[in-house]
């Protein structure tokens, strides 16, 4: 194929892309897309997969604890459906053609990020409150823009978790609401939580505007529809009424409402912090790495057993076709010679 | 793609906590004395088993594992919250009085349940014992006299027959995969099986609730027929080890050293804080 075939194909193909994006339809995995595309959402899609991934550790650390069997079933249930989540997104991920085990491996080398919040400890019970209501909160301002999202496979896995996030926030918000109308130990348990989760919740939606340079293309190519800023703001407005109606203060003395703007105004998020988790100085950085890989590396043997028995049913049934294959050779044979003597 | 994803029914969700213990408690069904004592029992085993079983979410070998450990857990606390509830109704106490305020002595539950994790194939071996058993437990009970006994197993066996299929599957796997699978599914084999004959003691209990409880000895010879069977098809040797010794009431007194620190972990939150609602 000379180059230049190559270009015009090319050009047939972007513009076959570019109208699609256009007329805000769905790119699907056969289709040609631009590498810069491909790669851009590979990266989001996995980073989001690895963030349930790691996401279920805080929480698992507080299922064997659960303060009744009620709350133990449902916090199991959560985390369980986060693996389900990561799931959903790794399958996502591979349509874009690269391999689940390969994403993994990035995850554990620390070369793929994962979202940063959770390298926050989650020191007490309050903690799967705030979580809930709080980080998973701020999960479904982000994500139910994304379940429209350019890329087929990564809107339709978005439809599914939102539905199971937002029970998530609503369960989180549920224990926060038993918290603060028990007991004053409960109560201060509930505000603590709060008052650690709330910054970095905030920061779940990445950097201001002004420094994310990113954003513009992913909004050109309709995988983001709104800034961060924009989605923080949709975040501050929505949770203000809550911590009222929950009886707990929001940690931010700027936090106002601003009549000419119908938004709430809040206070500056120290983002000296946020590149300093995410560079691996958080609370729980290597503690969760750690916990992930040698979950990894202790199940490699049964993962190996698997697959050695995959691949002995496989040749075992191979075997047992071949079989039924020279028996049907054989009756292909007597048919044939019986066809013969009766003249067909 | 991983070698786990060609079999389902591993990771497939059950019904789950669809009848509620709430439905229990407000059926206003108050159980006899020997019936509460009868479903502490198997509640408890239940309880402990969802604690041993919770804590691999997050730290299985596949995700699919997380997944489908976490389900088999999740099912156990649904038992338990049934189980203990209708026990509860006998004394005006909650499953959650029962689960969280009742001391290491009172616990009813099996040394089986009780014991560690170790690694999955341990893990796996504890299920297959007890997921066997259970599932011949709770079709039996189908037949109860006692009517919320015979609807909780009802609901419970449909659940335990998964817990059963993903058993029976990681024992083929682990027998006939690798070599060091093959060892490790037999040491954990081993270990757990001195534990079996707790499952199938009968107690003085089970006299007094004739048509009601399923006798613990005649769920013997179908849960280990099926279990040898398997075994021999996942190519893995029946343990030949003495069994752990047992009183003569056996659930009434003995216990592993495991069941106290499972206890103080459960327990710890919600001691620190008695009469608390959460």
């Amino acid at each position: 194929m000379t180059e230049q075939t190559t270009s015009t194909e090319n050009s047939v193909d972007q513009q076959h892309f570019d109208t699609l994006i256009a007329d805000d339809s769905r790119i699907e995995p056969r289709d040609w897309m631009p590498e810069a595309y491909r790669k851009t959402l590979t990266r989001q899609v996995s980073q989001h997969a690895h963030s349930e991934i790691i996401g279920m550790q805080p929480e698992a650390n507080w299922i064997t604890r659960a303060p009744s069997l009620k709350r133990k079933a449902i916090l199991m249930a959560k985390v369980q459906d986060e693996a389900g989540h990561g799931l959903y997104l790794y399958s996502a991920a591979e349509t874009l053609g690269t391999p689940r085990e390969v994403l993994n491996e990035q995850l554990l080398s620390g070369k793929a990020k994962y979202s940063s919040i959770f390298n926050y400890p989650a020191r007490t019970w309050a903690d799967m409150g705030a979580i809930g209501w709080l980080v998973d909160g701020a999960a479904i301002c982000n994500q139910v823009p994304l379940c429209r999202a350019s890329y087929g496979p990564y809107g339709r896995a978005m439809v599914r978790i939102c539905k199971e996030e937002s029970f998530h926030q609503r369960q989180g918000w549920e224990i926060l609401y038993e918290l603060s109308h028990g007991s004053k130990e409960q109560k201060q348990m509930a505000q603590d939580a709060v008052n650690r989760t709330y910054g970095p919740a905030l920061q779940m939606f990445g950097p201001p505007d002004a420094d994310s340079p990113n954003s513009q293309q992913s909004m050109e190519w309709n995988i983001k529809r709104f800034s961060n800023d924009e989605l923080r703001q949709r975040f501050v407005d929505m949770i203000v009424p809550q911590a009222e109606a929950l009886g707990l203060t929001l940690p931010d003395a700027d936090l106002k409402w601003n009549e000419e703007r119908g938004h709430y105004d809040y206070g500056q998020l120290d983002w000296d912090e946020f590149m300093s988790v995410i560079k691996g100085s958080g609370p729980c950085n290597v503690q969760r790495m750690q916990r992930r890989r040698k979950a990894h590396d202790d199940g490699a043997w049964v993962r190996e057993a698997a697959e050695a028995y995959a691949k002995r049913q496989m040749q075992a049934a191979a075997e047992a076709a071949e079989s039924a294959n020279d028996n049907e050779e054989v009756s292909i044979v007597a048919g044939r010679a019986s066809a013969e003597l009766i003249g067909a | 793609m991983s070698a786990f994803a060609s079999h389902d029914s591993a990771t497939k969700q059950s019904a789950g906590n669809a009848i509620t213990a709430e439905d229990i408690a407000g059926s206003g069904g108050k159980a006899s004395e020997p019936v509460a004592q009868y479903a502490l029992r198997l509640g408890d085993d239940s309880l402990m088993l969802a604690q041993r079983l919770g804590w691999w979410i997050s730290r299985a070998p596949e995700l699919e594992e997380d997944i489908a450990l976490g389900n088999i857990a999740l099912d156990m606390v649904g038992h338990a919250r049934f189980l203990l509830t209708y026990a509860g109704s006998a004394w005006g106490k909650s499953e959650d009085d029962l689960a969280y305020f009742r001391d290491e002595e009172e616990f009813r539950s099996v040394r089986l349940v009780e014991q560690e994790n170790g690694d999955f194939g341990q893990t796996i071996a504890r299920q297959l014992l007890f997921s066997f058993y259970q599932y011949e437990l709770y079709s039996a009970l189908q037949s109860s006299q006692d009517q919320t006994l015979a609807a909780i197993a009802d609901k419970a066996v449909k659940e335990v027959e998964y817990h059963q299929d993903h058993a029976a599957q990681w024992i083929l796997r682990l027998g006939l995969g690798t070599d060091e699978s093959k060892r490790r599914i037999q040491e954990g084999l081993y270990y757990m099986w001195p534990y079996l004959d707790e499952l199938f003691a009968d107690e003085p209990l089970h006299d007094e609730l004739e048509g009601i409880a399923v006798r613990p000895s005649t769920l013997r010879e179908n849960t280990m027929k099926r279990i040898e069977a398997l075994l021999a098809e996942a190519e893995l040797e029946v343990p030949k080890v003495t069994q752990a010794r047992l009183s003569d009431a056996p659930r009434d007194g003995e216990y592993s050293e495991y069941r106290g620190y499972i206890l103080a972990e459960m327990q710890s939150l919600a001691r620190k804080h008695p009469g608390a609602k959460w």
